[in-house]
């Protein structure tokens, strides 16, 4: 069944966007991802403008992460006060981000910006925790009960503006995690994704955040600014498109629910080599795409705006 | 004096009725409505040849049938190798360029169509698109003309589609047009030409109206006139399709 969609002007099948909501959903109640760095390449590629999948991608992100964190707060797994401290970096970084997104359009690389960046952060996060959860595997494996070696207490345990967050049993610096917010809003909305998987590593390696408080803080991070991204389109570009992000919301939500259960079950280990697989495959389709010659070396571009 | 007026109105219209043969036409539709479900849509355009006098000796008529869209400047940008990736260099505006072209003829093309009059009425597809702020510095500026046709081609916006238009007795003409899935609102203009031995001798213009109806209109227009509302309006469907989905499978896994 064909449907048309309002303000992406193009007409595709309502059940392929079913399909793909309800797969990226699963990934990102696996994972804690928003899904985004998936989902927007994936619309380019059925013939969505880029600039109407990257806004009504946030707009869907919304969506699917709201109801991963309710299944989040259930299981009293999300450090509100650490999410808040990661929110107020994020929306300043998502307002610079917009700015330099619509520098480059105006220079026309936007698309070579954003593939770059994909590739770059993809490359780096997946392999360091692709290398970093085999060798996890590995110790369990052979060790059992080999004990997990604590954090490192390095420079962001010296920096001034300590807080306590309780839910992580964290007594840090408020700079790091601000400082975290904003580089993954400035991705955000130069890349249309959520941020999940730069945040989730992040939170991880460089604020030793529990695994346990990781995905539903991020998740609550993601919420509110991806609804900030889509205001900030909808009202500057008119690209947000209701239709398209409902049906691939009605999909993803559902995909969520199943992935919560798959992930909660998962050992924490196996499903981070899971991510860091889909990452590195992820970053190598879009290296290939930069280093093969196109098949149509010319594009198209709407001059008028966008 | 209304006989005055109406013989004056006669000698006015007289050079405006000069050619030989004019278009009498039809159209299956005049207006395209855009719905939800929109999957395309096929026109027929059919018609007569209209004649005061006997068909004029020499080659037969041949119809040719120009569909065009809402034309409007694109930006085409060419890819080159730089430091081992590719990357947009070159751009070249192409000043009007429609958003869909699809010709229709009852011979091919070149065979009924000299260049002159091709240049003249803009007919074929190189024709329709426009070009000439192509800044000259930039290597093979026709290049980029060509990419637009060959891009759009390929999605099928643009086509040619030669001896699709039947004549009858040199009098009746009938084609259908294909209108794609993926169209842009606006109004599109039709055109018809009859040619005889390559030159255009009579020509008519219609418009069909192509629009977005019912929810898509409310849509559109709301994104553009009440954008904050429209995205605050998103943001609360989004949120209460995902909390509604959240509650409905909790209850479904808890029964």
């Amino acid at each position: 069944m064909h449907i048309y969609l309002p303000i992406a002007e193009v007409s595709v099948n309502a059940f392929l966007l079913l399909g793909l909501g309800g797969m990226v959903g699963i990934l990102s109640g696996m994972f804690g991802v928003g899904g985004g760095f998936l989902m927007t390449p994936l619309l380019f590629f059925i013939g969505i403008p880029p600039a109407v999948a990257v806004a009504t991608e946030a707009n869907q992100i919304v969506a699917s992460s709201f109801s991963g964190v309710l299944a989040h707060f259930r299981r009293k797994t999300v450090d509100l006060k650490m999410g808040t401290v990661l929110l107020t970096g994020g929306l300043i970084g998502a307002a610079l981000g917009v700015v330099v997104f619509n520098y480059l359009k105006s220079l026309g690389q936007v698309d070579l910006l954003v593939t770059l960046c994909y590739v770059v952060f993809l490359g780096i996060i997946g392999s360091l925790m692709f290398i970093e959860s085999l060798r996890a595997l590995r110790k369990a494996k052979k060790g059992g009960a080999a004990p997990a070696k604590r954090r490192q207490r390095g420079w962001v345990h010296s920096m001034p503006f300590k807080m306590r967050f309780r839910t992580s049993g964290l007594y840090i610096s408020v700079i790091p995690p601000a400082v975290v917010g904003l580089s993954v809003g400035v991705l955000s909305a130069i890349m249309g994704v959520g941020g999940g998987f730069i945040m989730v590593p992040a939170m991880i390696y460089l604020l030793g955040m529990p695994t346990k408080v990781v995905v539903g803080t991020s998740l609550f991070q993601i919420i509110f600014v991806t609804a900030f991204t889509t205001m900030l389109h909808a009202t500057t570009n008119y690209t947000v498109d209701i239709v398209l992000a409902v049906l691939l919301l009605v999909g993803g939500v559902v995909g969520a629910q199943i992935g919560t259960v798959i992930g909660s079950r998962m050992p924490a280990e196996q499903l981070r080599v899971l991510l860091a697989a889909l990452v590195l495959v992820v970053c190598g389709k879009l290296a290939l795409d930069l280093l093969l010659e196109p098949s149509e070396l010319y594009s198209l571009g709407n001059s008028g705006g966008h | 004096m209304l006989r005055y007026v109406f013989a004056a109105l006669c000698l006015f219209s007289l050079p405006a009725a000069a050619d030989e043969e004019q278009v009498v036409l039809g159209l299956s539709q005049d207006r395209v409505a855009i719905t939800a479900d929109f999957d395309g849509s096929e026109i027929l355009i059919f018609g007569a040849i209209k004649r005061e006098t006997p068909i004029p000796p020499g080659p037969p008529v041949a119809v040719i049938v120009a569909v065009a869209g809402p034309s409007e400047p694109v930006t085409v940008r060419r890819k080159e190798r730089k430091l081992g990736i590719w990357v947009n260099t070159d751009s070249v505006l192409v000043d009007l360029a429609p958003s869909f072209y699809a010709v229709a003829t009852s011979e091919p093309l070149d065979q009924i169509l000299t260049d002159t009059e091709d240049l003249r009425h803009r007919i074929s597809i190189e024709r329709a698109i426009r070009s000439v702020g192509a800044a000259m510095h930039i290597r093979g500026a026709q290049d980029f003309a060509d990419a637009v046709i060959r891009i759009r081609e390929s999605e099928q916006l643009y086509s040619i589609r030669e001896n699709t238009v039947a004549v009858d007795e040199q009098t009746l003409f009938r084609t259908s047009i294909d209108m794609p899935a993926d169209l842009t609102e606006g109004d599109y203009s039709a055109r018809i030409f009859l040619t005889r031995g390559g030159e255009v001798v009579s020509q008519y213009e219609t418009t069909i109206d192509v629009r977005k109806v019912g929810l898509e209109r409310f849509l559109y227009n709301m994104s553009r006139q009440q954008p904050v509302w429209y995205g605050l309006m998103s943001l609360v469907i989004a949120i209460a399709a995902g909390w509604g989905a959240s509650t409905a499978f909790r209850l479904l896994r808890e029964n």
